[in-house]
């Protein structure tokens, strides 16, 4: 797609030096996001990033747009005002796994319930980085981190399952490590009308290096990812060989790629996006786009509905005719 | 018919009258209240009201947990407080009885539901023996009425659920007490016939009823009844009845239409803050985004993101919710965006007295957030005062990019008076000044208010980034440069002790000089008033002043403080206004302090006043 704006990935880039650490999977973000940019067309001056805290949250700084580095966990409801107040402006929400999930959670599930137009990135490490080290709510369970030395007793968050539960409207994961289809995502999310969740694998090379190796290195990504798309059978493997089929219980099972489920991301019913966001190893881990509906956004409802107060009013919506509304008298006798 | 068109005795004049109405959670009382409330003030008189409600809902019936209770003071002159004792107590219950049988004056009226006074209900309100026999209520005018029976009769043929012809019963008292003060029943008659115009059988039974109330008072001539209290002389104009909450929501929209800014309202469900949001969700038609956000702190971190995008961004709480998004209002304050904070003060510390009054969250205001973190704080005084406050306070915020916190509280918020209605034209606009120039550009370069430019998304070649990180003095990117934070720190500080600048001249009311200054803020301001108009009548010389402005503190405090031989500060804490004096201006008092969740009754401040005077005037011939 050609901009007709004519805008390129300099425009989008600001004039502040990157922060992060050398390695750290946000690059690749950011150098992706400002690519991206410009096949959107639209004006960077109607484009905000609201981040709230952590090192991920440090991305409006980097982007040439408007931008609000808010306060910890709460982008969405930052961004939610915003969106509610202009509706015309396209907003990002960039936060982090502590960021969304911890401190943040309560935002998050409700700006997806109300399926509120942001395009959430999550930049997910499963760590925190930037207190420096302690077990976050996407932490495997039994991790040893600088908080727990002797290793979590508390599960963790499945961000998708978390989304989807919230009736998120747009649910994908992607890799930080795979700028192809990472900015395939990203461009289905930044094109999503309504609350659009992405969660993405990023490395902290500082304080959880390798989290994603086995999954998403190179020489292991065909067996143990499986790259879902709409209409497509679910096959995974170096040769498509594997597929998932309808078990029992209510369960995906591994099986020949001949028999494979065909994905449907527009499902209404999120069993499906369900039961793939719910695969554990040995199961491969899917990536891709687990739901895409669509839905009147709170946003678009809440004007439509003073559009037709509006309409609907025989006063007129004079300041004068508001205060003078109800039982009003004047002290000269006469009763009004 | 019109039950007012039928003959009567002569009624008697009187200049004002306290009318308290209490009975249970479930038995209507506010609405009662209320009701009489507006007449009143269609009536012309000047009036106060003090709704007092317990926070359950519906408490265990008959118990004096679940009382609830509605306070009107109304007269021919001006009005200041809803009065200290009720002149006519309408009790509909032994429960009720109980708890508000203390305040009655001697020798008042009380008008009692004989019906409700059974073995049970007397138990379970705490009677160890039936006041109705036992003599201990010879001090008072007594009106014992069987409302459950006389209502019941009036219903008759209606077809009437008997559990509904009981709940009639309110109106029936309404009925008596219009009768008690010689009010025109035509415009309740219409009210009813309105409010209940969805369950006919309803709306003729309330008004069958209230009738029978009208007739009941009139057929019997009860005590020394009627009264008739004449419309108050008031400044000329156009006057509506206004509840507290009301008034703030008016006042935003106004600041909003004054300022061409769309008014974006973030709220979470607190008592007693809510009604804000629900009187504002009326309004949507005129540009409004009323937000029920999912907690305190997305309600105002909502606003902040609706201000950054250029909207008049506003929230309102109690103090709970206050302390939940203290986080987010510092945040506003680095970031430098317009933003209005409604506190609707109640009991605290903690979930406290949800449905009572208290003045305790001023430190929580001033000072109660992490850093430097310095913002203007505005307190109204009654409820027709709301409007005016919270206009202020949005063209501060506007003017000078910084949240602003407006203290109401519970009885601010709850109760009603006459409010003059400002002329529209003549309320000044709000210029929002917003930048759209991308020449020279700096996102915190300052104006002589030392405000920064508003810079809104949608404005080509301003694209900026603001956040919680300190800022440069001028571009405003991060920056960890100590001598920029302390510069900052400054800057901040000083824009917002500048707005004192541009306040209006302090006015003292009373004598300019003399034994006692009274300081006050808030809602006490009509016990004040009232207080030290009395103490002046009986011969003390006082001053008083009420402060709107609470920070920054007005220029010409210390001056006037000079011209009197001691201060009073009354709070209903316990004198944060007083150590907030001192600190911030070296000004010594004598507190007088109340934490009951009520309102001070006049006498208190009167008697405090006089105390004080008297002590000064001793000390001074001792001297001498």
């Amino acid at each position: 797609m050609t901009s007709l704006l004519k805008l390129t990935k300099k425009d989008f880039t600001s004039d502040q030096e990157v922060r992060w650490c050398p390695g750290c999977g946000d690059f690749a973000i950011l150098a992706m996001v400002q690519k991206l940019m410009p096949e959107l067309n639209i004006p960077r001056e109607n484009i905000v990033f609201v981040s709230g805290i952590g090192c991920s949250s440090r991305f409006p700084y980097y982007m040439n747009t408007y931008g609000f580095h808010g306060i910890h966990g709460r982008a969405p409801a930052i961004a939610t005002g915003l969106k509610m107040a202009r509706p015309e402006l396209t907003v990002f929400v960039v936060t982090g796994d502590g960021d969304s999930l911890s401190i943040g959670g309560n935002h998050l599930i409700h700006a997806l319930r109300r399926n509120i137009d942001l395009k959430i990135l999550l930049f997910d490490n499963r760590i925190y980085g930037l207190t420096k080290g302690q077990a976050s709510p996407t932490s495997e369970l039994g991790k040893k981190t600088k908080s727990s030395p002797f290793g979590t007793v508390d599960r963790p968050f499945n961000p998708m399952t978390l989304a989807l539960g919230a009736g998120a409207t747009f649910v994908a994961r992607t890799v930080a490590s795979d700028t192809a289809h990472m900015t395939q995502i990203l461009r289905r999310a930044a094109l999503h009308k309504g609350a659009a969740f992405v969660e993405i694998w990023q490395n902290c090379p500082v304080f959880n290096d390798g989290a994603f190796d086995d999954w998403s290195e190179r020489d292991v990504r065909e067996e143990q990812l499986i790259k879902l798309e709409h209409e497509k059978p679910l096959v995974y493997g170096k040769a498509r060989d594997k597929g998932l089929l309808i078990g029992g219980g209510f369960s995906l099972e591994r099986g020949s790629a001949a028999g494979a489920l065909v994905h449907d991301e527009a499902r209404d019913n999120v069993a499906l996006a369900m039961a793939l966001a719910s695969l554990e190893p040995p199961y491969p881990q899917p990536v891709g786009v687990l739901r895409a509906v669509s839905r009147p956004t709170v946003d678009a409802l809440a004007r439509e509905q003073e559009l037709e107060l509006a309409a609907a009013s025989t006063k007129p919506a004079t300041l004068e005719s508001l205060l003078n509304s109800g039982d009003t008298w004047n002290v000269s006798g006469e009763i009004g | 018919m019109d039950a007012s068109s039928a003959p009567r005795r002569a009624a008697r004049n009187l200049e004002h009258a306290v009318v308290r109405f209490a009975g249970d959670s479930g038995d209507g009382m506010q609405l009662t209240g209320t009701e009489f409330t507006r007449e009143a003030a269609m009536h012309g008189n000047d009036l106060a009201t003090f709704p007092d409600f317990p926070a359950e809902i519906r408490a265990p019936a008959g118990t004096t947990a679940g009382v609830s209770g509605y306070q009107i003071q109304f007269a021919s002159h001006e009005v200041f407080s809803a009065g200290d004792q009720p002149d006519t107590l309408v009790a509909m219950n032994p429960a009720a009885l109980k708890v508000h049988l203390q305040d009655l004056k001697k020798g008042g009226l009380l008008i009692l539901n004989e019906a409700a006074f059974t073995e049970g209900d007397l138990k379970r309100a705490g009677w160890a023996a039936n006041p109705l026999t036992d003599h201990s209520l010879d001090g008072y005018r007594l009106i014992q009425i069987d409302f459950e029976k006389l209502v019941s009769l009036a219903v008759e043929g209606l077809g009437l659920p008997t559990k509904d012809a009981a709940r009639c019963k309110n109106f029936f008292a309404l009925g008596l007490v219009f009768w008690l003060y010689s009010r025109e029943t035509k415009r309740e008659e219409e009210s009813i016939k309105s409010r209940f115009a969805k369950t006919p059988a309803l709306a003729q039974g309330n008004l069958r009823a209230f009738k029978a109330g009208y007739f009941y008072g009139e057929t019997t001539e009860a005590a020394d009844a009627p009264y008739q209290i004449a419309p108050a002389k008031l400044q000329h104009g156009r006057y509506r009845n206004v509840m507290g909450s009301t008034g703030l929501a008016l006042g935003l929209i106004a600041a909003a239409q004054k300022s061409g800014l769309r008014l974006f309202f973030g709220s979470y469900p607190i008592t007693p803050a809510s009604d804000v949001l629900h009187e504002l969700a009326k309004h949507r038609r005129f540009g409004i985004t009323t937000f029920q956000a999912e907690d305190e702190i997305a309600a105002v971190a909502s606003a902040i993101g609706a201000a950054f995008g250029g909207a008049l961004g506003a929230t309102a709480s109690s103090g709970p919710g206050m302390a939940l998004k203290s986080e987010a209002i510092g945040l506003a304050v680095i970031v430098e965006l317009p933003l209005v904070i409604i506190n609707a003060q109640r009991g605290g510390p903690s979930t406290g007295l949800p449905t009572k009054t208290e003045q305790s969250d001023l430190f929580q205001a001033v000072y109660g957030r992490n850093g430097e973190c310095p913002l203007p704080v505005l307190a109204c005084r009654s409820p027709a005062d709301c409007f005016d406050t919270v206009f202020e306070a949005a063209r501060i915020a506007i003017e000078y990019r910084t949240p602003v916190i407006v203290l109401s509280d519970g009885a601010i918020g709850n109760g009603t008076e006459p409010w003059l209605l400002p002329d529209v034209d003549s309320l000044p606009a709000i210029d929002p000044k917003l930048a759209v120039d991308p020449a020279g550009f700096m996102p915190y370069s300052r104006d002589e208010k030392l405000a920064r430019p508003w810079a809104i998304p949608g404005t080509p070649g301003l694209e900026h980034r603001v956040g919680g990180l300190e800022k440069d003095f001028v571009t405003g990117n991060v920056s960890y440069d100590p001598q920029n934070h302390e510069r900052m720190t400054h800057v901040r500080a000083e824009k917002v002790a500048r707005i004192a600048d541009q306040y209006p001249p302090l006015q003292v009311a009373g004598d300019p000089e003399g034994e006692v200054l009274v300081i006050s803020w808030g809602g006490t301001y009509g016990s004040v008033t009232q207080g030290m108009m009395e103490a002046r009548a009986a011969g003390a010389r006082v001053g008083h002043l009420h402060l709107r402005h609470i920070f920054p503190l007005p220029h010409g405090l210390v001056d006037i403080v000079a011209r009197y031989r001691s201060v009073l500060i009354p709070e209903l804490n316990l004198g944060q206004l007083r150590l907030h004096l001192r600190g911030q201006l070296g000004i010594e008092s004598q507190g007088l302090n109340k934490i009951q969740g009520k309102p001070f009754h006049v006498a208190e401040v009167r008697a405090a006043i006089e105390a004080l005077a008297m002590k000064v005037a001793h000390a001074r011939r001792e001297i001498a």
